[in-house]
Order: structure tokens, then C-alpha cells, then sequence
């Protein structure tokens, strides 16, 4: 009597653990750029609830990763925030050639916290401010990109001693986000779904397109987690979300 | 060695400047600190000294959050920049002075609190009995006893702050010249792939910390000696 209502129980946990967490049927681990931040994470739990999979998702500038992944970091999948990186990764036998695509093209903001200071170029030109934030050109896209339209408009020069410098993209925000920055080039991502301060659209005439290309690596050839992951972000679902962020999609600039 | 990035040097210089600023002014604060955490009967005193402990244990990256929003243009360290016309402390050397001072403070402050309890009440009692003032007992009894107790907060201290990173890479802004220091100068080459760069500090790194730690060893055996 007591054994029976104990199984009972036993198994009531047990039904109640299997059918609540539903263990995903495979993993992987994706190394993402820190710009695509939000994105992933929305892409990531449409990829769990459509096919079961998990994807386990670290951000951070794709210099860093490019160079963790030749050093054989356990990814399998890598979302850099350019194109030049997967194709080294492609050209050093680390990532499957057919796999490489670009999932977005993003665009760079000049963003501040103050409503009215971001008016355009005139307001880099006119250097009524401290400390302008980007991220380190050399291992971030994005840090490139505001380098190149700096130089475009010949004020590169005169901005340089303003210039701060975060590790990431994120970090760049966050040095606005604070205040210690007046203003900042970040990803017109990392503004989704706030209107907060003043920006500038940086006009894709100043800089080279941003193409963040997408690539399977050597060890998720294997892993049904990562192609289908592959797979899935380049369907219309994650197109979807990687449109509302602020990316455009190849083909359509 | 012209062919070499000149952030290079002027990173390692920059590294050397902060340290050894950060060591003295930790010097001037450390020993009244630790000397009174030392003589004190306070019963709080304990509280005090588990303050100045917190850096041993925290993350880095802790005290880097804190100090971003202390030093940014809400918090005081904006206040203070405001007084020549600046914005925020963040991104400054200054900036990064603070930050050092708080983040090695116990690698100062316990070596020397540790030399004064180890002299004990009997010199100075001594000294006392001598008619020395307790000023001039302090400078002629307890600092010289104290020696080696000031010798290894320095040479932590100084060591320590050379090797912060996760705080500098929060609160500096990666300026060359100004908070380019070479922890963070490591990290970036690594990250741009320039490893040969990367190496040439890196391993700079571990010579230098192999004579800090061996130097303390010798120390340390020193004094031991002596007081045996």
C-alpha cells in the first residue's frame, strides 16, 4: 500500500520532469558576434521551439573568436560580424566552404543619450564633445566601419584624441549607456525597440557594407544541431527577426 | 627595434608610470592605515581591514562596474573632472590611479599591518621609557623594524597593479598613451592576430614576474635570517 503510493508519486515526478524541461534533442555551441547580441537570442529560442535543438550561444568581438576558434575552441558555428574572417576560416580547412553565407548586413549608428545632440555629420565635424566611443577597429567590423566613415567625411584626424575604445560593440554602447561617452558608433541593432537619445544613420556611401557572413565549422559538420542551425538561420523565420533589428538582407541593399 | 609598433613601448612605459604611482601614493595611505589597523583597539577595526580586503577576492570586474558609473559624469568622479571642464574620470590616467589604488591596496596594507604587529608593544614601551616622543618612535623604532614589511607591500603592490586587466579593460578605453596599459596592449594583439607582438610582451611578462616573485622570496629569507 505504502510502496504503491510511493511508485505513484515516483512517477508523477518523473512524468512532470520529462514532459517540463522536454531535454533538447541536440546542442551546440555558437560563437556569435556581439552586435548580433539580440537577434541570436530570439533566433535561438525560434530554433528550440521549432525543432528541439539548442543552441548555446557566447558573445564577443569576432577578432577574439577568429582567433579562440583557430586555437580550437569547441564551436561549431560561428556568426562573425564580417565577411573577411569566415573566408580565413574557410581558406585555413576550419569551415566547411559550401556552408558560408551572409546572414546580414548591418548598419552603423552614430548614437548619443542625449535627445538633440546627434544631428547628423555636422556634429562630428562640429567636436563640441569629450569622448566619442567606438569599438577596436582592429578586431571588430563595426570599429572598422566608424574608422572608414570618419576618414570618408576627413575628420579622422581631428576626432582621434577623442576617440574611446571598448573591446566590443557592446561595450562601445554601454560607454554611452553610461555617460562616460557623449556619444558613439554602435550597431543600429543595439537600438532596436528604443527611441531613447539622438542618432544618425551613418549613410552606407561612408563605409563598406558590413557583410556578416555566417559559417559551419569543421566540427559541426557532424553535429545535427548545427546544420540545422546553419539551416535555420537562413530560413524565413530568421530572416524575419533578423529584419527587425535592423539588418538588411543580401540581396536586398 | 624602430619596426616595432611604438604602442608597443609606449605601453610598457605607460604600465611602469601607473604602477609606480599608484605604489607611492599606496605608501603614503597604506602605512598610517595599516599602522593604525595594527595598533588600534577599536572594536571596527576588523571591519576596516575586511574593506580594504574585498579587491583579494572580487572579480575585477565588480569593482570595474562601480567605478564606471562612480567615475562617470552622475557619479563623483565626474564632479571632480567638472573642476577643470572634464566629463568623466573614466578613460583618464587618473581615472585609472583610482581605480589601482583601491585594487591594490590590500597587497600594501597587509604586509606592512603584519611588519607592526610583529615588533609588539616592547620596543616601543622601550622607546617610551627613553623619552622618545611617539612620533619619534615611530620613525626610529617601528618604520626600521618595519622594513621588510614595507619592502614586500611595494614590491606587490607595484607588481600587482602592472598585472590588472579586467579593470583597466572596463574603466580604460583602450587609449594609447593614456590607458593603453600592456595587459590590455597583450590582449588586443592577441585578438588582431599580431602574435609576434603579443609575444614579445607576454613573455616580457613572465621575466618580470619571475624576478618580482623571486626578488620577494629573497626578502622575505632575509629577514627571517635577521630575526633569527
Amino acid at each position: 500500500m505504502r510502496f504503491a503510493k510511493l511508485a505513484r508519486i515516483a512517477l508523477g515526478i518523473a512524468t512532470w520532469v520529462l514532459t517540463s524541461t522536454s531535454v533538447p534533442a541536440a546542442q551546440t555551441n555558437v560563437a556569435v558576434a556581439a552586435n548580433f547580441t539580440e537577434a541570436a537570442k530570439e533566433i535561438a529560442a525560434a530554433f528550440r521551439a521549432k525543432t528541439g535543438h539548442e543552441a548555446v550561444l557566447s558573445f564577443g568581438a569576432s577578432g577574439q573568436f577568429y582567433t579562440q576558434i583557430t586555437q580550437g575552441a569547441p564551436f561549431q558555428v560561428f556568426l562573425s560580424a564580417d565577411d573577411a574572417r569566415p573566408k580565413k576560416l574557410v581558406d585555413d580547412g576550419l569551415a566547411a566552404a559550401g556552408s558560408r553565407f551572409t546572414f546580414a548586413i548591418g548598419k552603423l549608428v552614430l548614437w548619443s543619450k542625449t535627445p538633440g545632440l546627434v544631428k547628423g555629420e555636422e556634429t562630428l565635424k562640429a567636436t563640441s564633445f569629450a569622448k566619442l566611443s567606438i569599438c577596436n577597429p582592429a578586431a571588430a567590423p563595426y570599429g572598422a566601419a566608424a574608422v572608414e566613415a570618419m576618414k570618408a567625411l576627413k575628420i579622422y584626424e581631428t576626432l582621434q584624441p577623442k576617440l574611446v575604445e571598448g573591446a566590443t560593440i557592446t561595450q562601445a554602447y554601454q560607454f554611452v549607456e553610461t555617460g562616460n561617452a557623449e556619444l558613439g558608433f554602435v550597431a543600429l541593432s543595439q537600438l532596436t525597440g528604443t527611441d531613447t537619445g539622438s542618432r544618425w544613420l551613418v549613410p552606407q556611401e561612408l563605409y563598406s557594407p558590413i557583410r556578416q557572413d555566417a559559417v559551419l565549422l569543421k566540427s559541426g559538420a557532424s553535429n545535427e544541431a548545427a546544420t540545422g542551425f546553419i539551416a535555420f538561420l537562413r530560413g524565413p523565420e530568421a530572416r524575419a527577426i533578423i529584419e527587425k533589428y535592423g539588418y538588411v538582407l543580401d540581396g536586398q541593399s | 627595434m624602430g619596426g616595432l609598433s611604438t604602442d608597443l613601448w609606449q605601453s610598457v612605459r605607460l604600465t611602469i608610470e601607473l604602477a609606480a604611482i599608484t605604489t607611492v601614493i599606496l605608501l603614503l595611505i597604506g602605512t598610517p592605515t595599516a599602522w593604525w589597523l595594527a595598533r588600534s583597539r577599536a572594536w571596527w577595526k576588523e571591519i576596516v581591514a575586511t574593506i580594504i580586503a574585498l579587491p583579494l577576492v572580487l572579480p575585477p570586474t565588480v569593482l570595474g562596474f562601480y567605478l564606471l558609473l562612480t567615475l562617470g559624469p552622475n557619479g563623483p568622479g565626474g564632479l571632480i573632472a567638472s573642476l577643470w571642464g572634464g566629463r568623466t574620470l573614466a578613460f583618464t590616467f587618473e581615472g585609472l590611479i583610482a581605480g589601482s589604488v583601491l585594487y591594490s591596496m590590500p597587497f600594501v596594507v597587509q604586509p606592512i599591518r603584519n611588519a607592526f604587529v610583529a615588533i609588539g608593544d616592547r620596543p616601543l614601551e622601550v622607546a617610551a621609557t627613553l623619552r622618545a616622543s611617539p612620533r619619534r618612535a615611530f620613525w626610529t623604532v617601528a618604520v626600521p623594524l618595519a622594513r621588510p614589511g614595507f619592502l614586500a607591500g611595494a614590491v606587490l603592490g607595484f607588481a600587482h597593479t602592472v598585472g590588472e586587466f579586467g579593470l583597466v579593460l572596463m574603466i580604460g578605453g583602450n587609449i594609447p598613451g593614456r590607458t593603453k596599459v600592456l595587459s590590455v596592449a597583450i590582449f588586443d594583439f592577441v585578438e588582431a592576430s599580431q602574435w609576434r607582438e603579443a609575444n614579445i610582451l607576454a613573455a616580457g611578462m613572465i621575466v618580470f614576474t619571475f624576478a618580482v616573485i623571486l626578488t620577494m622570496t629573497l626578502i622575505e629569507k632575509r629577514s627571517a635570517g635577521v630575526n633569527a
